[in-house]
């Protein structure tokens, strides 16, 4: 489509504002992999009703209206060997890396942090060298 | 209260994922697929994520949060063996299905079966990670 650019900037102006909203009240950084990965390891323990409706709220919301407006898809691929791979793949380099896409490269490079900046790089350079080679040299996905 | 805001800025974080498309995995295979048909969608949503953020930094040099005595320390600018490690491997996960943290629970409640099992094996990597994080400082440490 050719609008996606706007909706691209508008829906990022959300997660920017949700963030701002979220340090700016709360003292936290939105760092989505920090926040599930407190409460899966234990080190969360201390604050696991705010990750809870954090995530609560991530679910719920986004889901109402996906259903609502009915042609919301992931077009997530069938091949459950790579599903499983990926998922083990972002849980342990997240955790790894301490961040993600929204916290290393939303809200890390917003405050030009040399980690964030350096995390950014490095796994869109992975990110797009695999797709070369699953997508383009072995046809996988 | 300081619950109810972490339940709004979860909705609105995840409206956000929504609208722009990033729930999408071929939105975002398609940024990390240069030399096929590529789409710069991702790059307009880390930009417009990024200026409200920027803004929300400067003011952390002169308030304090509205509900917690301290902002987040700073991270620092050590480039250790488990950041680059651990996003190697992150960016290989995202490649392959598409998806990362955010938008993996985002989408968990249309993105049917295979949703769940992406975000049940992400767990599962989250669970294993600081045995190998120990394993990598030690390995740091005898160098």
């Amino acid at each position: 489509m050719q609008h996606d650019w706007i909706m691209g900037l508008l829906g990022g102006g959300l997660i920017g504002v949700a963030g701002a909203l979220l340090l700016l009240i709360n003292g936290r950084v939105m760092g989505a992999s920090g926040i599930m990965g407190g409460l899966v390891d234990g080190s969360g323990r201390h604050d696991w009703a705010e990750r809870v409706l954090f995530l609560v709220g991530l679910i719920l919301v986004p889901g109402f209206f996906a259903v609502l407006l009915g042609d919301s898809q992931t077009h997530l691929t069938s091949n459950w060997l790579v599903i499983v791979a990926a998922g083990l793949l972002v849980g342990i380099g997240t955790r790894l890396a301490n961040g993600c896409t929204s916290g290393h490269g939303v809200c890390g490079i917003s405050r030009l942090s040399l980690r964030g900046i350096v995390a950014t790089i490095i796994y869109i350079g992975a990110g797009g060298l695999t797709v070369i080679i699953f997508k383009h040299l072995l046809g996988a996905i | 209260m300081r619950g109810l805001v972490a339940f709004s800025v979860g909705a609105l974080f995840g409206m956000g994922l929504l609208i722009s498309g990033m729930t999408d995995t071929t939105k975002v295979q398609g940024w990390l697929d240069i030399f096929g048909n590529w789409d710069p969608t991702l790059a307009f949503v880390m930009g417009g994520a990024i200026l409200p953020m920027a803004l929300a930094w400067r003011v952390t040099n002169k308030r304090r949060p509205l509900l917690a005595d301290t902002f987040p320390a700073n991270p620092g600018t050590q480039l250790d063996k488990p950041l680059v490690t651990g996003s190697v491997l992150f960016g290989m996960g995202w490649g392959l299905a598409g998806l990362c943290p955010g938008p993996a629970i985002a989408s968990l409640g249309f993105g049917g079966l295979g949703g769940v099992i992406f975000t049940l094996s992400m767990f599962g990597g989250m669970i294993l990670a600081p045995a190998l994080r120990q394993r990598l400082d030690q390995q740091t440490a005898s160098v």
